[in-house]
């Protein structure tokens, strides 16, 4: 058919527009750039630069920094920035992700529990442990199992119930198990009052300075969830069209569902193991993207990946130079100047693309 | 063979028995229209027939067992028209129709060529050349319902479900569709099954007629048999006139209180 060899070039997908994915990329290494330089101490971008030369072994390139600055820039600032992008990028993913599983504008990343687990874990960590077992290394695990295990109970919730093959199901076993967690977290730190200055200030989320550990600990999740989602992501289009519609067109509704949502999910618990509730970004970025774009979601989970990465850089930045040396929870600069930001959005696009 | 063939198919929602014992076949090419009042299964008959809902009994498709079918083999085979298709605002009438293409692409494939010729060739049938970029929140209730058949074609099954298809349509945009659908039928040999309520629209696009009621199979024959003002009359508790018109039938309600003065 002639009109069809003609016609098909005009009817496509868009997916990730070449000018997109360039300025998404580059706000990513600008905030990255941001990231690595912003501090307490100068290092000057002629010493970053000839440092990483160095170390990348280029020839001719040798530090002009102390070994100090050194330290600093290779065990302090750089996994610290790529930390906050590594939870930035799985927040905005995994909060892109459940909007389009759920068809919910409104679902966040910690929409089936994940935060009240992990909250629970968490608290149970710095209240009970013995002295020698707390802190940096326990208190992500213990978030993590807390996570993970609220996740699988709204799972066992929601398929008991005799719907359950309704996405609606599942979110109200969130909200179950959520409740029922916050109640136990709170009854053990009301018995245990002298870790709230510890819980509270975990719970309000920061990226922690603690070198390579954490960057270790969330990469395999991290890494897993975002190529298991981004693979999938001409799906989460069909799925917005509902689970009977999506049905008929040949997509076995359940199963790519459990598949997306455990993704999202076990990236998700990493990735408030080591840095806390982190409100905002899982709902913030997608929709900002989705207000001045206007794109289906295979272009919008991938382009929530790369400016979740760069939000969470730049709002950490904020977050340790504002007041230094004092730090402000991240949490609080995320919201703070995320939802003027989105106000902004709002305006300048109403009855735009969305 | 037939297209579908049903042997006693049973449906139970909820511990109610929607659809009772139902055979029937709709044969290659053939458009059925589904009938009958509210409640009587149709809906639910069509959502056993694309696999949507549990059932007893067996609903083959060109003598293959629709329960030995993967999903999107039988999407592959069938495609649905819903009664009330989700339209998110946001997707281009291009994306949406590229949707129809999933049964042909592999869960982690993107569409190529052949899926976009198909869609275009879709979008050409339905005289939507031009649209392909335009957001379905933009579109008409009459432009909406030809993205969705245009979804529908692009699916390229070879039986098409249809349910209540023109249920928000006027009654010009009502008649378009079924005459676009009429002339895919004879162009691509599809074969339609519709659950309709306007028996008089049904009477003039329908090859034959299922009559359902309470989830049974009433009356099963070509439109002069079914629609006949005692079978209408018992089945939908309605005072008709049926009325030929031409070599088709009309079916006029009849006012059964008296004016009041």
């Amino acid at each position: 058919m002639t009109v069809a060899a003609e016609q098909a070039s005009a009817v496509r997908a868009r997916g990730l527009t070449p000018v997109w994915a360039c300025s998404a990329v580059a706000f990513l290494l600008v905030s990255l750039a941001i990231g690595v330089l912003a501090g307490p101490i100068d290092l000057g971008v002629g010493g970053v630069l000839e440092s990483a030369g160095a170390r990348l072994h280029i020839p001719g390139m040798t530090t002009s920094l102390s070994s100090t600055e050194e330290a600093i820039l290779w065990e302090i600032r750089v996994p610290r920035v790529i930390l906050a992008a590594l939870v930035g990028a799985m927040l905005a993913l995994a909060g892109a992700t459940y909007q389009g599983v759920f068809r919910n504008p409104l679902a966040d990343p910690y929409l089936l529990g994940v935060a009240a687990g992990a909250g629970l874990g968490a608290t149970i960590a710095i209240a009970y442990l013995p002295e020698g077992l707390r802190g940096q290394r326990s208190l992500p695990v213990a978030a993590f199992v807390g996570g993970a295990v609220a996740v699988m109970l709204t799972y066992a919730v929601g398929r008991s119930a005799r719907r359950e093959r309704d996405a609606a199901t599942l979110v109200l076993a969130g909200v179950t198990v959520a409740a029922f967690f916050t109640a136990w977290q709170t009854f053990v730190q009301q018995q245990n009052s002298e870790t709230l200055q510890q819980v509270y200030s975990w719970i309000l989320g920061n990226i922690p300075s603690t070198g390579w550990s954490d960057v270790v600990l969330i990469l395999p999740y991290v890494a897993v969830a975002t190529v298991v989602i981004l693979a999938l992501r001409r799906v989460v289009d069909v799925l917005s069209l509902g689970d009977d519609e999506a049905a008929t067109l040949g997509v076995d509704v359940r199963r790519v569902r459990l598949a997306l949502v455990v993704a999202a999910t076990l990236g998700t618990a990493a990735a408030v193991a080591v840095s806390g509730l982190i409100g905002f970004v899982g709902i913030i970025v997608p929709h900002a993207i989705r207000l001045l774009t206007g794109v289906g979601y295979r272009a919008l989970l991938p382009l929530s990946v790369i400016i979740g990465a760069g939000f969470l850089v730049l709002a950490d930045v904020v977050a340790r130079t504002a007041l230094s040396p004092a730090e402000i929870p991240l949490g609080v600069v995320t919201a703070f100047f995320g939802a003027p930001f989105f106000a902004l959005v709002l305006r300048t696009t109403r009855g735009g693309a969305a | 063979m037939s297209a579908i063939e049903l042997r006693g198919v049973s449906v139970q929602l909820g511990g109610r028995t929607v659809v009772d014992r139902i055979d029937a076949a709709v044969a290659d090419g053939e458009w059925l229209a589904l009938i009958g009042p509210n409640g009587a299964g149709k809906t639910t008959l069509l959502r056993a027939i694309c696999g949507l809902v549990p059932f007893a009994g067996s609903i083959s498709l060109g003598g293959r067992s629709i329960a030995q079918l993967r999903r999107v083999e039988l999407a592959r085979l069938i495609a649905v028209v819903p009664q009330e298709p989700s339209t998110p605002p946001w997707m281009t009438a291009g994306e949406y129709v590229l949707l129809g293409r999933t049964p042909h692409l592999g869960p982690l494939a993107k569409e190529g060529r052949r899926d976009r010729e198909a869609a275009a060739r879709a979008l050409a049938r339905l005289d939507l050349l031009g649209y392909e970029e335009r957001r379905l929140g933009t579109l008409s209730g009459g432009e909406k319902q030809r993205v969705v058949v245009a979804r529908a074609l692009a699916q390229e099954a070879r039986i098409v479900l249809l349910d209540e298809p023109t249920a928000a349509l006027d009654i010009g945009h009502q008649q378009q569709a079924f005459d676009l659908l009429d002339l895919l039928r004879a162009e691509s040999g599809l074969t339609l099954v519709a659950a309709m309520h306007d028996l008089t629209l049904a009477a003039q696009y329908a090859d034959r007629m299922v009559l359902l009621d309470a989830g049974r199979v009433a009356a099963d024959g070509v439109p002069h048999d079914v629609l006949t003002e005692a079978l209408i009359g018992s089945h939908f508790g309605a005072s008709i006139d049926v009325v030929p018109v031409g070599d088709r039938l009309a079916v006029i309600p009849r006012r059964v209180t008296s004016r009041t003065p």
